[in-house]
Parts: structure tokens; C-alpha cells; sequence
């Protein structure tokens, strides 16, 4: 209903309700910044200054932080530096006071590609095989449907991270260690129970009426799915989609334990940056904010959807 | 278009039967309506034609072929639901077109066009085709709705109860059109509702359904003037029709065996001089015509008169019957 009716009504918050409710989110969303904030602050900061206490408010930002993110570095005599040829950027300029020299790039950036293919690839994984699986569940007669629904919750019940030392020893078996490929399919085994549920949900709610016109109307089943079924799907399929990536975007325990080299991801790559004499605070706080970006995009692309799909169910259409 | 026969066909959902032994034909080019209350399985025979349910028992055949081991798709008919009618995210116009665009027929875009604005007109929503169909009115949803099962020549038109969810303005306005189109194309429809007025005002015959058997089948005038037994006299008229007691009015020449008189309203008469045997109850004015609400012996009936007939409640009057219905004690007609 776009239309606002002045007159004032029971059902309608009154103005002052309506700031009172404001002034709460708005708080609430403050303080589930402030780690947020922290994180961003630090990784503009020198590392002096990110672990001065009390911690410092104001304090003059710099790029050290992400140079030493991207770069690894060595020392250098005084002497030695003041032969080299003027800086080329601005990074090279830091480091230099710092009296290093940059070496080469550091691992980040490969350790982000694959924590990007390994969390798109399992959540794609993951929604098209839940999608089918939901649909199937949803539309035709499965033997021990109720049974196999809740077997396929169940995988759910325990923490993942329990079964780590089976699914260690199996993957060093099956020469799925260290590999994207393992990591999709373990993200994807995670996932694939929560996407089959959610979007179950989705799919009962879609009236079978509008399959069995497109089926009369002369399409077989499959194309009857893909022309009418999915394009109601997508608020839900929208939803799980989110759920699922942020699940295998921001999984650390399996990603330490099972990948160390070639596919890495970066949750477990960012706490491993090291400074000299400890951690190198501002490079793993430039890390992480770089790390949140995907989501932070991801999400807001699909936020009409997701709004929509996480309240599914409490309003029909 | 084409004849469409259903031989004996049956259909169980767990205990209960929804079908039962229904055999019917539709003659090429006839408007049939089945007429049933809820469950009398109504929609499961047209499920059963359409391909989405298969029978336990019988055969279909569509132009003289059986049909039962083709796809929905390859039947060739139309179906218009009652309800969720219309592809919510797609446009007047490609929902129009949709039936056209399957991979079974593959027309044209030129073709297409053709064929939607033709039946966009015809359905009269021509000036609404680029709206999402969500942003219609009910009528105009409906509308839509027949229109996309207009678009094709099915060898039949099956429609569940494709007005029941309109206003009463509205349905007897589409009532009309539909008719109106039918008669045009010459179309072969089975159409089903449990609205007698629909059943009587559009039907070139009448199938009267009951807990999933087929009662009776005739014209809308055989249906009324010539039930078949209780069930089917009772499907038809209003008001509905007053059964009684044999011996409770006079004028009954009933046969042997007859337990129960059926009398509407052109099987009683009213005269307010003479003996009375009848006390006015209550008086409905619906403005051109009155329901009358009658006493006689702690049995009520209820009847058309008149709304200049001096009678107010309270008043004495002698009610006779005119050549009303017999029913047996098995409910069966007896004539």
C-alpha cells in the first residue's frame, strides 16, 4: 500500500512511537558498527598507534597498514637505502622510513581469489542442488519424504567443526587436502541442508497451479520449472543464497585445519600476517576490511530480497 | 474443436472416492457444465481430461483418440484454474502469449501478436497489455485468465469455477461474455461450478455431480422441470425446493409409493379467501419479487409471491399444490 491515510488509526504507529522505534535502530545499528569501525580505524593506523593505550581517537591515518598487507618486506642498512634510487610510490616511500625494502607482493590477494571461488562456487553449488532437491520435495511424492527431510537436518545438529577429524582424514586420503575443489565440496555438503529447508519454504508457498497451466499450456515440467517456478523462486532463492555465502566466506576452522598452501582461503591466511616483533596489527585489520567488502556488496545487491525473504511467510505476496 | 467422451473413469485418493464410474459425452462445439456442491468431484474430472490426474479407471478420448498415456501438453486443451490464474511475474501480454511461446507450437512473433491483441480484444482488456498482472482487478484477472485459454484452439476449453471468486456484478457480467464467445468460436466446453445460476444460464446441458457420480444429465430446462430424484430437485430453484409430507397439503395425486412431495414455487398456490390450512410466517421484500415464509403444521416453506399480494405476517391463508414432484422413500422420482 503506498497510499498514506492522514486520519489516525489503531493499527497505524502513531508519529512518536514511530521516532521512539527509529531512535532504537539507529542506536542499535551504531553499536553493532563500532567493531566495524574499529577494524577500518585500525587498519589506517600506524602500528604505534593500534596498540597504544588508552587507544588513540584522533591520530594522523596512513597507508602502512595496507602496504604491508600487500607486501613483504626486508630489512635494509640506512646506508643501503640512501643508495637506492628515489621511491616510486607511496608505499615505497613507507616502507623505506621503516628502513626496509619491499621484496614482492605477499599472498594476500591469490589467498582472497580463493576464498571467492571456493564460497561462490560452494554457494552455487549448494542453491542448485537445494533448489532441485526442495522442488522434488515439494512437488511430488518421495518415499520417507519426512525421513529423509529431517536425515538432511540432522547434518546440521552437531557443530561441523566435530566431524574435522574424520573429513581431515578422509580428504588426505582422497588427495582433497589443500584443494579449492575439497573446499567447495565440504562448504557445499554444509550448506546444502540449510538451502534445501529454506527454500522448501519458498517453493510450498508457490501454487502448483501455476506449473500445471505452463505443463497444459504445452511446456514438459522441466521448462515449466525454469519459466514459472524459478522467477517466483528468486526472493528465496535471493535469501539462501546470502545465508550460504556468508557461511563459506567467513568459515575459519575447517579452513585452517584442511588448507595451509594453494587454496588457502583468506580467513585463515589473515591472521598469519606477521610483523616484526608480533602482530602486525593494521595489516590484519586492512586485511579483514578489504575481506568485507564481497558480502557488504553482495548483500546490498540483494537486499530487496532478502528483506522480502527473511520475513517469507509472515506476509502472503 | 472436437468431442470429447470420458468412459466409466474412476478416481481414489486414499479411502475416498473422488470419481466414480463417470461416463459422459461432449458433443463438438457444446457448452456442458458440471454442477456440484464442494467435493462432489467436480474439479478431479476435469483433472482427469486435463492429464494432471491419472484415473484408476476408464478411458478418455479426445476426437476419438484415447488419450491416456499423453502429457497435459499433448492433449491439446485449455484449462482456466479458479484461482492463481495468471503468472504473477509476467505482463498482460506475455502471459497472453505464454501459451503460444511453448516449445510445442513455436509460432511466430508476428503470429503471436496477432493472436493476443485478437483475443485481448475479444476478453476486452486491449488497453491494459503491458500491465504486470498483478495490478488488475479481479474481474480484469479473470478475464486474462480466459483470454490466455482463448489464445489456442484446444479441442476443448476446461474451466473450474472461473467466476466463483468475483463480485456478483461482475460474475453475471462475464456470464454473459463468455457465453457470448463460446457461441462465436463454436468452442467445445466443460465448465464446472457449483453456481446454479451459471449451470442454467450458460449450459446447452447440465451434468448434476454427486460425491463423485454423474446423477443426471440433461438441458438446463429437463435438469429443472424433470429431476431425476431428490438430490438433483433440490440442486435447482430458488428459493429452494419444499419437500414434504404427501398428505400435508391438498391437491397431491400421488402415485403409490410416494413419500415425499417436492413443490417450488410453480407447484403452489396461494389464496388468501377459503379454508386456511396456512400461516404467513415471514415476508422477505427483495423489491420485485417476495419470499414467503409459510407455516403449515410446524413444517415451513418458503415461496415466491407476488410483492402486490396483500398478505402480511401473522395472516391465514390456504395453500394447494399444482402437479408438484414425487419422490419415492429411496429418494427416486416417481412420475
Amino acid at each position: 500500500m503506498s497510499s498514506v491515510n492522514a486520519a489516525h488509526s489503531v493499527v497505524e504507529p502513531t508519529p512518536t512511537s514511530k521516532r521512539i522505534a527509529g531512535a532504537i535502530v539507529i542506536l542499535y545499528a551504531l553499536v553493532t558498527m563500532i567493531p566495524l569501525a574499529w577494524i577500518f580505524l585500525t587498519s589506517i593506523k600506524s602500528p604505534p598507534d593500534s596498540i597504544s593505550y588508552p587507544p588513540k581517537i584522533v591520530f594522523s591515518p596512513t597507508l602502512e597498514g595496507y602496504c604491508n598487507l600487500f607486501t613483504t618486506r626486508t630489512r635494509q642498512t640506512p646506508d643501503y637505502i640512501q643508495s637506492l634510487p628515489p621511491p616510486t610510490g607511496t608505499c615505497d616511500e613507507i616502507t623505506r622510513s621503516r628502513n626496509m625494502v619491499i621484496a614482492g607482493p605477499s599472498n594476500y590477494w591469490p589467498r582472497f581469489g580463493n576464498s571467492l571461488v571456493i564460497a561462490f562456487g560452494s554457494t552455487f553449488l549448494a542453491v542448485l542442488l537445494g533448489t532441485f532437491a526442495a522442488y522434488g520435495f515439494s512437488r511430488f511424492r518421495v518415499p520417507l519424504a519426512d525421513d529423509l527431510l529431517f536425515f538432511i537436518l540432522s547434518t546440521r545438529m552437531m557443530p561441523p567443526i566435530a566431524v574435522a577429524i574424520p573429513i581431515y582424514l578422509m580428504y588426505r586420503q582422497f588427495g582433497l587436502s589443500d584443494t579449492a575443489l575439497g573446499m567447495i565440496l565440504l562448504y557445499t555438503a554444509v550448506n546444502v541442508s540449510l538451502a534445501v529447508w529454506l527454500l522448501k519454504g519458498f517453493i510450498d508457498e508457490i501454487p502448483r497451479e501455476y506449473e500445471e497451466a505452463a505443463m497444459i499450456d504445452g511446456y514438459t515440467r522441466l521448462q515449466a520449472f525454469w519459466k514459472v517456478v524459478l522467477p517466483q523462486a528468486t526472493t528465496g532463492i535471493a535469501a539462501t543464497a546470502i545465508f550460504c555465502l556468508i557461511f563459506a566466506w567467513n568459515e575459519y576452522a575447517f579452513a585452517v585445519l584442511l588448507t595451509s598452501g594453494s587454496a588457502q582461503t583468506a580467513p585463515s591466511f589473515i591472521p598469519t600476517i606477521i610483523g616484526e616483533g608480533g602482530q602486525d596489527w593494521p595489516a590484519v585489520a586492512a586485511g579483514t576490511t578489504i575481506f568485507l567488502m564481497p558480502i557488504l556488496v553482495f548483500t546490498i545487491i540483494l537486499r530487496k530480497q532478502l528483506l522480502r525473504g527473511i520475513t517469507f511467510g509472515a506476509v502472503r505476496k | 474443436m472436437a468431442e470429447v467422451i470420458l468412459h466409466g473413469i474412476a478416481k481414489t485418493f486414499g479411502d475416498a472416492a473422488a470419481v466414480d464410474d463417470l461416463s459422459l459425452t461432449i458433443k463438438d462445439g457444446e457448452f456442458v457444465v458440471l454442477l456440484g456442491p464442494t467435493g462432489a468431484g467436480k474439479t478431479t474430472t476435469l483433472r482427469l481430461i486435463a492429464g494432471l490426474e491419472r484415473p484408476d479407471k476408464g478411458r478418455v478420448t479426445i476426437a476419438g483418440a484415447d488419450v491416456g498415456r499423453q502429457s497435459p501438453a499433448e492433449r491439446d486443451i485449455a484449462f482456466v484454474f479458479q484461482q492463481y490464474s495468471l503468472y504473477p511475474h509476467l505482463s498482460v501480454y506475455d502471459n497472453l502469449a505464454f501459451p503460444l511461446r511453448s516449445p510445442a507450437r513455436r509460432l511466430s512473433s508476428d503470429e503471436v501478436d496477432h493472436r493476443v491483441r485478437e483475443v485481448a480484444r475479444m476478453v476486452r482488456i486491449d488497453h491494459k497489455l503491458e500491465n504486470r498482472s498483478t495490478r488488475l482487478s479481479g474481474g480484469e484477472m479473470q478475464r486474462v485468465a480466459i483470454g490466455r485459454a482463448l489464445v489456442r484452439r484446444p479441442a476443448i476449453y476446461l474451466m473450474d469455477e472461473p467466476l466463483s471468486s468475483l463480485d456478483a456484478k461482475l460474475r453475471a457480467e462475464l456470464r454473459l461474455e463468455l457465453k457470448r464467445i463460446q457461441k462465436d468460436l463454436n468452442s467445445t466446453l466443460l465448465y464446472v461450478t457449483h453456481d446454479q445460476v451459471e449451470a442454467m444460464t450458460m449450459a446447452d446441458r447440465i451434468g448434476i455431480l454427486s460425491e463423485g457420480r454423474l446423477i443426471q444429465v440433461g438441458t438446463p430446462r429437463e435438469i429443472y422441470a424433470d429431476p431425476a430424484n431428490l438430490h438433483v430437485a433440490a440442486r435447482l430453484g430458488q428459493p429452494h425446493i419444499n419437500l414434504l409430507p404427501v398428505d400435508l397439503l391438498p391437491g397431491a395425486s400421488a402415485p403409490t409409493g410416494a413419500r415425499t412431495v417436492g413443490a417450488r414455487t410453480e407447484h403452489l398456490e396461494i389464496a388468501t379467501a377459503g379454508a386456511a390450512n396456512a400461516e404467513v410466517d415471514w415476508i422477505e421484500h427483495l423489491g420485485d419479487q417476495n419470499h414467503l415464509h409459510i407455516r403449515v403444521e410446524g413444517h415451513k416453506i418458503v415461496t415466491l409471491a407476488d410483492p402486490y399480494l396483500s398478505v402480511k405476517p401473522g395472516d391465514r391463508v390456504s395453500l394447494t399444490l399444482k402437479q408438484p414432484l414425487y419422490f419415492g422413500t429411496d429418494g427416486e422420482r416417481l412420475r
